[in-house]
């Protein structure tokens, strides 16, 4: 049960129950990503604008689970505002917190932090999705499509 | 026949059940997705590779000929329970029901069906029995066409002698592996072949849970997998009338299923082993066959009425507990229900409910089932599903049920 705490903290709830930045940009300069799990249906459709490479708004509509939903939620918050650059580099470190940190976890059952786990901020809350490896792929959902929506847009 | 299955008694014989999950029985509630072995099962597999292992239809030594005669005497068994008349004639062996639909669609498809010919379908029809067709359709121009169902989840079959006017095939589920609905078979073939269609049935969800004779139904084709008949993966079945095996090309080539090869050309063995080329998989056939002797061994009325009883058990249960917040797919209880339970549960993603229900030993499935049309119809993108086997019991039930009550409490 500990394990089941871990993973739905009290802040993926909230954010799964009052999603942030819902919804879809109809700004005909917003750039688009649809991303598909094909394992269970979930569906996130990704629209940003960015402006003198920065990211200043994102809205994210679709549905699917408490993790998918609350990541997707987490992430737009921790994005809007922020230059692409920087972007990027909140993308690999959450990406790298859900493929090093499952890994380390194979090897012992003490929880090695990575260093970099304080500027991951609320997202933080999502580590204890790494003990339930068929639930990362829910998580990075919405990381891998606001990827697809950067790389489509060449930013 | 006795109606009330020993359940605390058939349990020990399946191992899995004997062990614990995040400190809980394990409550397994996926048959639907595949069932688990009993120990026969396992015991005539480890027999055959400790003492008879060798390539079948080869060797001349001793344990060659046994295995072959092991291999081939699981057609006879297979045919026999499923009623086919000429067991040694109609039973392929494949890889699962999947690849039974798919060498259905190349060989008879590719034979048969030109442009414009039509296929009918039904809405509730998993995967395999829709994209082999649509593989075809887009190969071929040819037509699908699709039975709907109403509000219960029945098939609707106002207009079926509309729908199957026409058409070359009608291939359709014995029994939804998402809604539980058990499909009239003997309505939709006889509607069918009054049409002049061929009929095959999959029977992968049925085959195991519900009497299926296939000379009874008249039917023409019927697909099953050994995995969820309590055998092994790897091995399935497509049963076709002989006449009708006898006239369909090859699907595979290579070794066992040829008379004669030269430099241009070959010449194909008879049906079945026309179907089967290369070495087939030896023990997974003897795991199906012990399988079958295992569900005969309780009897398959019994696994049905025990079945049944359970599933009135639970949908009266989910209903007491939780009221409109949960929501089953499908039909009422009743003979045409079979033991697959979809649940929606409000404010919960499937996913999270199979994710809570884990916590409590409670093995079930959650997404779209690999039936995303009728998900489309029903407006969901995916649910928890429940399924059952010979050995599940009330008990199992009520902890499923202790289970969605913890899932509606975190997410309240």
């Amino acid at each position: 049960m500990a394990d089941l705490e871990e993973l739905y903290r009290e802040i993926i709830l909230d954010h799964y129950r009052s999603p942030r930045n819902r919804g879809e940009l109809t700004d005909p300069a917003a750039h688009r990503a649809e991303g598909f799990n094909p394992l269970c249906g979930d569906e996130v459709l990704i629209t940003i604008i960015v402006d003198d490479g920065v990211l200043t708004d994102i809205k994210i509509s679709g549905q699917g689970c408490s993790i998918s939903q609350s990541s997707a939620s987490l992430m737009s918050a921790a994005v809007k505002g922020k230059p692409v650059s920087d972007v990027r580099q909140l993308i690999d470190t959450f990406k790298t917190l859900m493929t090093v940190h499952g890994a380390q976890l194979e090897e012992s059952d003490v929880e090695i932090e990575p260093v970099d786990l304080r500027s991951l901020g609320e997202l933080a809350a999502l580590q204890g999705v790494v003990k339930f490896p068929m639930r990362i792929k829910c998580a990075t959902l919405g990381w891998n499509t606001l990827t697809q929506c950067l790389d489509d847009a060449s930013l | 026949m006795t109606q009330d299955l020993d359940v605390a008694l058939l349990k020990k014989d399946f191992p899995l059940l004997d062990q614990e999950v995040n400190g809980r029985r394990i409550i397994y509630l996926d048959s639907a997705a595949s069932s688990l072995p009993p120990h026969p099962v396992i015991a005539a597999m480890d027999h055959y590779y400790e003492t008879t292992h060798a390539n079948v239809h080869r060797g001349v030594y001793a344990t060659a000929e046994e295995a072959t005669r092991l291999f081939e005497d699981t057609r006879r068994v297979v045919g026999q329970f499923l009623g086919a008349p000429d067991p040694a004639q109609e039973i392929v062996f494949t890889k699962n029901t999947t690849e039974s639909i798919n060498l259905l669609a190349h060989s008879w498809g590719r034979a048969n069906l030109v442009e414009g010919d039509v296929v009918v379908l039904s809405i509730m029809e998993h995967h395999a029995n829709i994209v082999p067709w649509q593989m075809l359709a887009s190969e071929r121009g040819i037509e699908i066409r699709w039975i709907g169902i109403d509000d219960d989840g029945r098939l609707d079959l106002d207009d079926l002698e509309t729908i199957v006017d026409g058409a070359k095939l009608v291939s359709v589920t014995a029994m939804s592996n998402v809604l539980g609905t058990i499909t009239p078979l003997p309505t939709v073939i006889e509607a069918s072949h009054r049409a002049g269609a061929l009929v095959h049935v999959d029977g992968a969800q049925a085959v195991p849970h519900l009497p299926t004779n296939v000379a009874d139904l008249d039917v023409d084709f019927l697909s099953f997998s050994a995995h969820k008949a309590l055998g092994p993966t790897g091995i399935g079945v497509l049963y076709g009338k002989a006449a009708l095996l006898d006239a369909m090309p090859p699907f595979l080539g290579g070794g066992g299923m040829i008379l004669d090869v030269r430099t241009d050309r070959f010449l194909a063995a008879e049906a079945p082993q026309r179907f089967e080329a290369g070495t087939p998989p030896i023990a997974e056939a003897i795991g199906l066959a012990e399988g079958i002797r295992y569900i005969e061994g309780v009897g398959i009325d019994a696994i049905r009425a025990h079945e049944k009883q359970l599933t009135a058990y639970a949908l009266s249960s989910l209903a007491d507990h939780f009221g409109d917040s949960v929501t089953v797919h499908g039909p009422p209880a009743g003979d045409d229900r079979g033991g697959v339970l979809s649940l929606t549960v409000e404010g919960v993603h499937s996913h999270d409910v199979a994710q809570i229900l884990d916590s409590v030993g409670v093995c079930v499935r959650p997404g779209h089932h690999c039936a995303k049309p009728l998900m489309r119809h029903l407006g969901v993108a995916a649910t928890a599903r429940a399924s059952f086997g010979l050995y599940n019991d009330e008990a199992d039930v009520d902890v499923l049920v202790e289970g969605l009550a913890q899932a509606t409490t975190m997410f309240a």
